[in-house]
């Protein structure tokens, strides 16, 4: 998509996490966010939750991402149809596929000591010698969509799972990594949420990656009671997601809604933000020690992002699982409850 | 005809250039033929980076990947239409030389190729002499420092030293000599589950290859140009080079290139050792083949007086040059400089006379989704500069540079982002200089008097003037 209606589409795009519509629509929760187009009827992303959109107020809290009953057929033909845009650079998905640029090097940095990822993307400042700086890594990326993240993770060397509760997704994406030997064996992909694969893989991974993912669940404290569980001790989280600010407002609601008229009025809700504050609050409640956290920017004109002292708007979090610390201060499993609600609430994610 | 041509070439080539540059992305995302089917190419062997050509920049690109740390896990192909070469430097010195800049000798030692070359053979240059025929005027190029300006090196030398440090890599660089490519398939920008996303190389001999990007390095007149419905613009001068090994008549202290623009076409003489030099002389198709066809002894003669006769001086254009100088030595003593003669040619080495055409060219697009031009492909520029190679060096040190950034990233190597990149990087640089070199060549093609006053007095006031020099250097 060229042109200025394009760039600041794109800019909206980037900005809003996922848009839950007030009066009555369903909420609907996508990473990449919900697109509308000019008539102002919603469009979902692909990886939408499933709702209901037949005038009923759905709490997430009820769903689970594959029950497939609740999903309105329409809303799944808008999904499929966005499904194609997943791997058109220069559509409508292109500023995830440029924010690629700043998170790999992001998350490619977790592993070095002394890396700067820098405030260029051609920036060589690494003194990593290897050609693989992921080779051997588990990474689980939660909410994939069609594999923008996953593959540049895969290339590098890592073996990454990617789970999205929309099976449209991971057709996309499997069909996508298919033509590429390597990363057809590095890469598994799967249908699901975050709870449905926490009892099979209890600290199996290295890494998770929850990219444009966090501003769409529910209960952000069980999400990252869940992502906890898969983490190995000593394993990193990394996120990237949008802060709940004055500056988030204006800029992905008011311009965005009301300025560009691109976007229906009320279409963003700008609550379910989060703030880095409450991020890190939450993590270091819950066995995690942030590392790094560091403000990102986009530019609709050049449609690039790039690194910024400030988090008012974008973030990326980098936090580590205390090592040798369990979860929740104990080492058994969640009890049956907090599974439950773990199992209810973060199915909505991504 | 070939006057109006060439007139609005320069012109033509910077508008169609920038036309290029704001066109739409949507334009480069069109591809020509056909996707292939899935089925078809499952058993094609897929390719991280296949570089078509194997000359002195196609070598040179497949080596400086082939040695990137990035690119270690990667598979990278080399086509080369010719059989490979077994080299043992000879005796006598080959005809074809180029001119190595600094900056690309620097490319060349980054893979270890450059020691292979001072091994061998090659001679370095400290100073350069340009003058006019039709005037006094002179310009001279040196270093501060009184550092080596550029290097003659023969281009055998240059591809013998590559292909050791492409066998060196021989695990990640696989060379398929005697093959050359006739047809490319060109992938879909986006792709449906049917179609392959990769370039389809067919070879002469029915074998298939997959890329993931294509990289064009065979030449002026390259296929993979041709294929990609990329726009070329071009002319052929009417002009042919005349190149030979000459022995002087005494030896010396053979470190300057010389220069001399005569009416009919620039002479060079660059210098290969204490008792040696190249000729370089670009002149009119018949003259060219009268040099070629006259006895040893008539030879040296022309090139002898093409350096030191001064058949073409005007009374007037002497006096107008002898009044500017002076003036200038007013404003800028140290400005002005002594014109010095080339050492004097006493015999050419029998079968190293050869004549080749000349001409001009751009491509419009450097780039496309999974395809580059490098080199000749992208660029053709006439010999009065020494530029040609060291321009396809240069697009090398880019693009090597953005493929490794992109593949520390984990991207996708044809993805036209970085692409553009370094398309738009190397035009800059490359247009302006193009555009010059021909403009030199045109305005040094005449001797008409006005144009020679005010080229005598460009060079006389870009000699006075330092800052310029160095810019001109820095090239």
């Amino acid at each position: 998509m060229v042109g200025g209606g394009g760039t600041i589409r794109a800019f909206v795009r980037a900005l809003s996490g996922r848009r839950a519509a007030a009066g009555g629509r369903g909420e609907l929760s996508c990473c990449t966010g919900a697109l509308l187009n000019r008539n102002g009827s919603v469009r979902l992303s692909p990886s939408s939750a499933p709702t209901d959109l037949n005038g009923s107020m759905v709490t997430t809290r009820r769903l689970l991402s594959t029950s497939q009953s609740s999903v309105d057929p329409k809303e799944l033909r808008k999904f499929q149809l966005l499904a194609h845009s997943w791997w058109d650079e220069q559509g409508e998905y292109s500023a995830l596929h440029s924010m690629n640029d700043i998170r790999v090097p992001f998350i490619r940095c977790g592993f070095e000591d002394g890396c700067f990822y820098g405030d260029t993307v051609l920036n060589m400042g690494s003194t990593y010698q290897r050609g693989s700086p992921l080779s051997g890594i588990k990474i689980l990326d939660v909410g994939c969509g069609g594999g923008l993240l996953s593959e540049p993770l895969g290339r590098l060397g890592a073996s990454v799972t990617g789970i999205d509760p929309l099976e449209e997704n991971i057709r996309v994406a499997d069909q996508h990594k298919s033509f590429d030997p390597v990363l057809a064996k590095r890469i598994q992909y799967k249908s699901s949420s975050l709870e449905e694969i926490v009892e099979e893989s209890v600290e199996m991974f290295d890494v998770i990656v929850a990219s444009e993912v966090v501003e769409h669940v529910a209960d952000l404290e069980m999400f990252i009671k869940c992502c906890c569980q898969v983490l190995k001790p000593g394993g990193s989280l990394f996120v990237t997601t949008i802060n709940k600010t004055q500056l988030s407002y204006i800029l992905g609601i008011v311009v965005a809604e009301k300025i560009a008229g691109i976007v229906p009025e009320g279409a963003h809700d700008w609550e379910k933000f989060v703030p880095p504050e409450e991020l890190e609050h939450l993590l270091e409640a819950n066995g995690f020690s942030v590392k790094t956290v560091n403000g990102m920017l986009y530019n609709p004109l050049t449609e690039s992002w790039s690194w910024i002292e400030s988090t008012s708007i974008n973030y990326a979090l980098h936090a580590v699982k205390s090592g040798g610390q369990a979860q929740t201060s104990q080492t058994e499993p969640l009890s049956e409850m907090e599974s439950e609600q773990c199992s209810a609430t973060a199915g909505t994610s991504v | 005809p070939a006057g109006d041509a060439r007139d609005v070439t320069s012109a033509a080539m910077a508008a169609a250039c920038g036309r290029a540059l704001l066109a739409p992305l949507g334009a480069r995302m069109r591809a020509c033929p056909r996707a292939p089917l899935r089925s078809l190419t499952a058993a094609a062997p897929l390719y991280d980076v296949v570089v078509s050509g194997g000359g002195m920049v196609g070598s040179a690109m497949a080596a400086a990947l082939g040695h990137d740390i990035h690119f270690h896990d990667k598979k990278i192909a080399l086509l080369e239409a010719g059989p490979r070469k077994e080299y043992r430097l000879p005796e006598s010195y080959s005809n074809r030389v180029s001119s190595i800049s600094p900056g690309s000798a620097t490319l060349l030692s980054s893979f270890g190729a450059w020691d292979h070359i001072c091994s061998l053979r090659c001679k370095p240059f400290r100073r350069m002499q340009v003058w006019d025929a039709c005037s006094e005027a002179i310009i001279t190029f040196e270093k501060d420092d009184l550092d080596d300006m550029g290097y003659i090196v023969e281009n055998d030398v240059v591809m013998s030293a590559l292909t050791k440090q492409l066998d060196a890599v021989a695990d990640r660089v696989e060379v398929f000599y005697g093959s050359r490519a006739v047809g490319y398939t060109w992938p879909l920008p986006s792709h449906s589950c049917d179609t392959s996303p990769w370039v389809q190389i067919e070879l002469a001999d029915g074998r298939r290859l997959q890329t993931k990007l294509l990289i064009g390095a065979d030449g002026h007149n390259s296929v993979v140009r041709k294929e990609a419905e990329i726009q070329n613009i071009e002319h052929q001068y009417d002009q042919s080079a005349v190149v030979a090994t000459l022995h002087l008549s005494e030896a010396t202290d053979n470190n300057v290139a010389w220069q001399r623009f005569l009416p009919t076409g620039p002479i060079a003489l660059l210098p290969l050792s204490d008792t040696a030099s190249s000729l370089v002389w670009s002149t009119s198709h018949q003259h060219a083949s009268k040099l070629l066809s006259m006895d040893k002894e008539s030879f040296v003669d022309s090139i002898n007086s093409a350096f030191w006769s001064n058949v073409n001086h005007s009374d007037f254009i002497d006096a107008a040059g002898a009044m500017f100088r002076s003036a200038l030595s007013l404003l800028k003593p140290s400005g002005t400089a002594v014109r010095q003669l080339p050492p004097s040619v006493a015999e050419v080495d029998p079968e190293s006379r050869a004549v080749f055409p000349l001409g001009m060219g751009h491509a419009a697009q450097y780039v496309r989704h999974r395809v580059a031009l490098i080199g000749d492909a992208a660029h053709r520029v006439h010999p009065l500069a020494g530029q040609g190679v060291n321009l396809g060096f240069g697009d090398i040190a880019c693009l090597a540079h953005h493929l490794s950034a992109a593949a520390f990233n984990g991207q996708d190597l044809g993805s036209l982002k970085h692409l553009l990149r370094f398309e738009t990087e190397r035009q800059r640089h490359n247009v302006s200089l193009i555009a010059a070199i021909d403009l030199l060549k045109r305005l040094y093609s005449t001797s008409l008097s006005p144009l020679v006053l005010l080229r005598t007095w460009g060079l006389q006031a870009t000699n006075a003037l330092p800052p310029i020099k160095e810019i001109i250097a820095a090239f």
